[in-house]
């Protein structure tokens, strides 16, 4: 019976996830978009801005640009955002929140969806980008620990979704708000090197996570990789994008599961 | 025992004060409507109860557990359908249900029998494998009720639940409702509909800016205000014997209307038979063309009541 009650809150979690799934299965155009986007990413930014860019020293900009793309999906908080405040403006978070079930399981459970299916377009984005030149050339090791961090830093990204979802509280102040997503991630080096900008300009993307992700997700598949200009992230991206990740957990996790908790001031 | 027990709840957003010193005892198994115009406060009510949201000041027990120190055993005993349906669109009937039945800890197998045996039993087993974006707006509250009875719970909570639903659908919500209330279960809902809490509630309390101004039985509120009575007359001369007759069994003063040869007066219901009263005006000479005896609806006490305490609020701001 105790290894039962032990058990809820991860079953609890699991059944959040399993709603979340479910949904996207039953929603053929949200699956398609999630999954399809990034493929769409990948040949479109690859051709468009692969024929006109160069990254310095290198030869293919597509190669420099697949894993990018990666992390660019990985930082998509669209889905987790609107969906999170959907559901606080329908009232399916008070209907959870009435539950006899501990409070964080069902955020902890949308965020492990969310790395389920992150993980399925990573897959299918991957091999696109194969297609179109991208290779892993490092050992087995790295690959899978580029994978972990991308993932991981999706989870962290997820939490910040989730509760700026909350806080926003309708789906189409969201959706609005999710235009905004665009410029913030772009402002990084996931498209071009930030050495040619200018420099109060580089120093902001330089210490954006989304580029020391992008730097030691490169660094760790043996991609092209972009000067680090002397800022410290991106002399030790790996490092820099674990700790940008645990930041994120640590501030978002505790932020989002307390607004959660206790819900809605109105 | 009571059910729902709450002693001077308070809760404040801002500047305005949602709930005011608020009462409220529901009895076991019994149906109470909270009455109110909007803003009164019946959703804050509902919150609190609920464990949604924290009260301010005050106290409260639901089916027998403290909501602040217990909330967690408030919550194993309570069902709550909100104002919006809150079941998700991109999955079917059935889904919707077994997600929450796992959620309960009914187990896979558990749950998915559990949703087939409610959808069958509201009659929505029909459209248990239809994606709920497909269904009706009143089909969705239907389902959103259903949803909160996945667990039978000692006390439900619906925070009006047949507004903006279609008449089919509402007379669905409502049979379900005395059903539950038959077997037991504690309904507290809210409404802005007068004719809902009549024919469903055995208690109605009216709020009004967060406070309570009235409560009791459909028929005990309506006795409050009594029968009203029309006098039509031939003579304008006639009106004032009329009123003195008819103000032996008034509860409030008579009003004239010597234009519209017209006196109405409110009476104690059944202090005086309409043959009674007639053979009396008769006896005191005034020659009535018309008598109407008009039994108290509800929304006469409501407007009634509501309006006391927006005078009495007047009044004291004035005095202020």
């Amino acid at each position: 019976m105790i290894v039962t009650r032990i058990w809820w809150p991860v079953s609890d979690g699991l059944s959040a996830a399993e709603r979340v799934l479910t949904k996207l299965r039953h929603d053929q155009t949200a699956l398609a978009l999630t999954v399809g986007a990034p493929v769409v990413m990948v040949l479109v930014f690859g051709y468009v801005f692969g024929s006109a860019i160069a990254v310095p020293g290198r030869e293919n900009y597509r190669a420099f640009l697949v894993p990018g793309l990666f992390v660019m999906t990985a930082a998509n908080i669209t889905p987790s955002m609107v969906g999170m405040a959907r559901d606080a403006y329908r009232g399916v978070v008070d209907r959870f929140r009435s539950l006899p079930i501990s409070r964080v399981a069902v955020p902890f459970g949308q965020a492990a969806a969310t790395a389920v299916y992150g993980a399925v377009s990573l897959v299918l984005m991957a091999l696109c980008g194969v297609a179109v030149g991208w290779r892993i050339n490092n050992g087995a090791g790295d690959a899978l620990a580029a994978v972990g961090l991308l993932v991981a830093f999706q989870v962290a990204m997820t939490w910040v979704g989730m509760y700026l979802g909350l806080v926003l509280g309708r789906e189409e102040t969201a959706a609005q708000a999710s235009i905004l997503l665009f410029p913030v991630t772009g402002l990084s080096n996931v498209f071009v090197p930030t050495s040619g900008m200018p420099a109060w300009l580089r120093t902001i993307a330089d210490w954006n996570p989304v580029s020391a992700a992008a730097a030691a997700t490169r660094q760790l598949f043996g991609n092209p990789t972009t000067p680090a200009n002397g800022a410290w992230p991106l002399e030790h991206p790996v490092i820099a994008a674990l700790g940008w990740t645990a930041l994120l957990l640590v501030v978002f996790v505790p932020l989002c599961t307390a607004r959660y908790a206790r819900g809605r001031a109105g | 025992m009571q059910a729902i027990e709450a002693h001077g709840l308070t809760k404040s957003f801002g500047a305005i004060r949602a709930l005011d010193n608020f009462d409220l005892t529901v009895p076991e198994g019994t149906i109470c409507a909270l009455l109110g115009p909007n803003g009164a406060g019946k959703t804050t009510a509902i919150r609190i109860l609920a464990t949604l949201t924290r009260p301010d000041a005050g106290t409260a027990s639901v089916a027998g557990h403290d909501i602040s120190r217990q909330a967690a055993l408030v919550r194993g005993c309570i069902g709550l359908a909100g104002q919006h349906a809150a079941v998700d669109d991109d999955l079917t009937g059935l889904e919707n249900l077994a997600i929450l039945g796992l959620m309960h800890h009914l187990g896979r197998r558990g749950a998915w029998r559990r949703a087939d045996e409610l959808l069958a039993e509201h009659g929505l087993a029909d459209a248990a494998d239809r994606l709920v974006r497909t269904w009706s707006g009143g089909m969705r509250r239907r389902l959103d009720l259903v949803a909160s009875l996945v667990v039978r719970p000692a006390v439900l909570f619906l925070d009006e639940p047949t507004t903006g639903v279609d008449p089919r659908s509402r007379a669905a919500i409502w049979s379900s409702v005395r059903a539950l209330a038959a077997t037991g279960t504690t309904v507290l809902l809210t409404t802005q509909y007068l004719d809902e809490a009549d024919r469903l509630a055995d208690d109605v309390v009216i709020i009004e800016a967060g406070r309570t101004v009235a409560s009791g039985s459909p028929e005990e509120l309506k006795d409050t205000i009594g029968t009203r009575v029309v006098v039509a007359v031939e003579d304008a001369a006639d009106l004032s014997a009329a009123a003195s007759v008819a103000s032996r069994w008034a509860i409030r003063p008579p009003a004239i209307e010597t234009e519209q040869l017209l006196l109405t007066v409110r009476i104690a219901t059944g202090s005086v038979t309409l043959p009674e009263l007639v053979r009396y005006l008769e006896a005191a000479g005034v020659r009535a063309q018309d008598v109407s005896f008009r039994r108290p609806t509800l929304d006469e006490v409501f407007l009634d009541r509501t309006g006391d305490s927006a005078r009495n609020e007047a009044e004291k701001e004035a005095v202020a």
